[in-house]
């Protein structure tokens, strides 16, 4: 006859063989960025936001039991220091890689996960890119284990164009961007774009210039102005965007500024009260949304950092991986990859989901206007300068959602 | 005509402010015959000082007090480090430099960090001086400029006006009769060495806020100095004035002219076929150019006249 101690040690003595594959175990991501240099505090910024997703994930067991860890490696923006960062993450056993920041460093780790992936079958890789919008990442140089939670760079300045299309006195338009392949990108795509949208604007000036190196864009500014340009578009982002906001308020640059990055740290401070009305953004969500989705975690974020919280991407990956793991009560790369692909969520945009095709995340975008906090449209401000982002236009999934060329080779 | 101007000032506010470096580093190599690796880096000290000490009793205090700490610094360094250096000759110094600079990017990251910090301009001189046509210029340029022609005067009264300046000149060139007179060579040595520090650092003040003041800022501008330095020639303050301007509207004009080689061919009425319009290097801009074009400035000078536009010390 069986003790009553005897039934429970046996009970719990099964339940601890039964259950190894649901053992807790950490989700450890390595999140490589620039976290010196003229880009450290868009790192920084981007960084706590993993790591306040991470905290909201494990507090509300997005995971199930599992639990998700982001730690932060220094690439000093650049690529090669990145794939030094890999290297060594790889063998500290992260099996999740997050970066953003810099499509050069994203084509750089595509291609050695690619390479990594198919010579240590088992060890395999993930790569969770939240902004690094160069299309070719889904299209010629898409990978299985690559997912873009950020809108791609055709279908945001598809969106901007259209909205720009629409403004009638848009006549003369300034590019000017970072010179590496994303700048380039945007120079290329905006061009084309208008020709088609609006045959009548003028391209009056299309400027490269080395990235994170420029201190003083006044130059810059004389030449926007000497070409009387009415509106400037640009893909900078970070320090790059600041210091040419600066430049042309310290000029009286009197040009609308259409940009993508103009929510990034040290931007709305140098565009202040002087860009109200002028400063637009598309992007795929902004605080003061319609239904101002995500206002919790903007305190939150707030509270304890004293800064803004506008990576969203963080949350939709957070999520989707969490997710991933959950169902599939695993943490293996491989089978979190295949449960990813397709996915769909709720995030703090609405409906999101993860196309199979070429893992981009298809989500609706917003064309937003710098605009005084009034407490009911913009509750909101950035980086205290009592200003912050108005909706000017929603553009909904399916009209955001670009044509891909990927013919993606799957594991198995 | 509006952006001529412009950029003619924008230009020579940029200039100002490299003659305000390299006119320490100037000073220190024709009095000391020490070439400097580290000057950049004590712009970069009086950059982080001026940051530290605004953002606790305000901008104008810093003004004064940063570049103090900075030449303070730099006679410590000459008067316990350098001084023992020096004895073995110039490659020590060269060495010893170079290494301090790498030390003082390093000191300066565990401070203060890696990322850049924010040092911003004084409300009084956020505004702008005047209106040019449409163009505002801003006032904190007008300052800078202002600075750096104070401190140009200053320093030609003191090195052709004053009795120190007198004995600093007369060290250089005959150090055994000046101790025999009862002067301290080696304390007017600490003195210039401590004083080109200070006015690498008052620019550092200045141009920290002008710009971003980061732990890069040092290697930013480290090496376009040397430029200046060896393009007005060695030692000579009037020619690195020269130069400072000269590279300062090089470099601003030419971020501003995309005429290309491309271009050019065209004005001479080639035709671009398209195999040609392909070519990258035939479709690069002045524009495109500009980082380098100091450095190729510096090169020519170099091979056709070696000891720069003002130079006169020969090795």
């Amino acid at each position: 006859m069986l003790t009553k101690r005897a039934i429970i040690a046996a009970v719990s003595l099964t339940a601890a063989l039964a259950s190894p594959a649901t053992l807790a175990e950490p989700v450890r991501i390595a999140f490589i960025e620039s976290l010196s240099g003229p880009f450290a505090p868009v790192g920084q910024n981007l960084l706590r936001s993993w790591q306040s997703m991470a905290e909201l994930a494990n507090r509300e067991k997005w995971a199930g039991q599992h639990t998700l860890e982001v730690a932060g490696f220094d690439n000093k923006g650049s690529p090669q220091e990145t794939l030094n960062q890999l290297h060594a993450v790889v063998e500290q056993g992260y099996r999740y890689i997050a970066q953003g920041s810099s499509s050069a460093v994203g084509l750089a780790l595509i291609d050695a996960i690619n390479k990594h992936n198919q010579r240590n079958p088992g060890k395999e890789v993930v790569y969770l890119n939240y902004g690094s919008i160069d299309p070719e990442m889904t299209n010629a140089h898409c990978s299985f284990w690559h997912f873009r939670f950020d809108a791609n760079s055709d279908m945001k300045l598809a969106a901007l164009t259209s909205y720009m299309a629409g403004q009638k006195d848009l006549k003369k338009v300034y590019i000017i961007g970072q010179n590496y392949s994303f700048g380039q990108q945007v120079s290329r795509t905006v061009r084309e774009q208008l020709k088609h949208k609006r045959a009548d604007v003028q391209i009056v000036g299309d400027d490269l210039h080395p990235i994170g190196q420029v201190k003083d864009f006044a130059p810059y500014v004389a030449k926007i102005k000497a070409s009387g340009a009415t509106a400037v578009v640009t893909g900078n982002w970070g320090a790059d965007l600041a210091l040419l906001v600066r430049a042309g308020r310290d000029a009286d640059l009197k040009a609308d500024f259409y940009t993508m990055y103009a929510a990034t740290t040290g931007v709305p401070t140098a565009v202040g009260a002087a860009g109200a009305g002028r400063m637009k953004m598309v992007g795929y969500w902004h605080p003061n949304n319609e239904s101002f989705s995500g206002s919790d975690i903007v305190t939150a974020f707030k509270k304890k950092y004293n800064d803004d919280f506008y990576g969203m991407a963080t949350y939709t990956a957070t999520a989707m991986l969490s997710k991933a793991v959950r169902d599939g009560g695993s943490t293996d790369p491989v089978k979190v990859a295949q449960r990813m692909a397709g996915m769909k969520i709720k995030s703090l945009n609405g409906e999101v989901e993860m196309r199979r095709t070429d893992h981009q995340l298809l989500q609706p975008l917003y064309v937003a206007s710098w605009t005084k906090v009034d407490g009911k449209q913009v509750k909101f401000d950035q980086e205290n300068t009592g200003y912050g982002w108005k909706t000017e236009k929603k553009i909904d999934t399916f009209v955001a959602t670009q044509p891909t060329s990927c013919q993606m080779k799957r594991p198995g | 005509m509006e952006f001529t101007l412009i950029t003619l000032l924008n230009g020579l506010s940029y200039g100002l402010l490299l003659f305000m470096l390299s006119a320490g580093l100037t000073l220190i190599f024709s009095m000391m015959g020490v070439l400097n690796f580290a000057h950049a880096s004590f712009y970069m000290l009086g950059a982080y000082f001026a940051y530290a000490i605004s953002s606790r009793i305000g901008y104008w205090p810093a003004l004064f007090i940063a570049p103090l700490l900075t030449g303070l610094l730099g006679a410590l360094v000459e008067r316990h480090a350098l001084r023992a250096v020096r004895r073995h000759g110039h490659l020590g110094e060269l060495l010893f430099t170079f290494g301090l600079s790498f030390l003082l990017v390093e000191l300066v990251q565990l401070v203060w960090g890696r990322a850049p910090v924010p040092y911003p301009v004084p409300a009084a001189l956020d505004r702008p001086l005047f209106t040019l046509y449409s163009t505002t210029f801003p006032a904190y340029r007008g300052f800078m400029m202002l600075v750096a022609l104070l401190m140009l005067l200053a320093i030609y009264l003191l090195l052709r006006k004053t009795r120190i300046g007198l004995v600093i000149q007369a060290a250089l060139t005959h150090p055994h009769m000046v101790e025999a007179l009862g002067h301290d060579v080696p304390r007017v040595s600490m003195l210039v060495f401590g004083g080109g520090c200070a006015l690498a650092g008052l620019a550092g003040v200045i141009g920290g806020n002008a710009f971003v003041t980061e732990p890069a800022m040092a290697a930013a501008l480290g090496s376009i100095i040397f430029v200046v330095v060896v393009v007005g020639g060695l030692g000579s303050l009037a020619g690195a004035f020269i130069a400072s301007l000269m590279i300062g509207v090089l470099q601003t004009f030419s971020v501003t002219l995309d005429f290309s080689l491309l271009g050019l061919l065209g004005a001479f009425g080639v035709e671009a076929t398209p195999a040609l319009a392909q070519q990258r290097l035939l479709n690069l801009s002045i524009a495109q150019l500009a980082p380098i074009l100091p450095y190729l400035l510096l090169v020519l000078v170099l091979l056709l006249r070696p000891r720069g536009l003002l130079g006169v010390r020969e090795g």
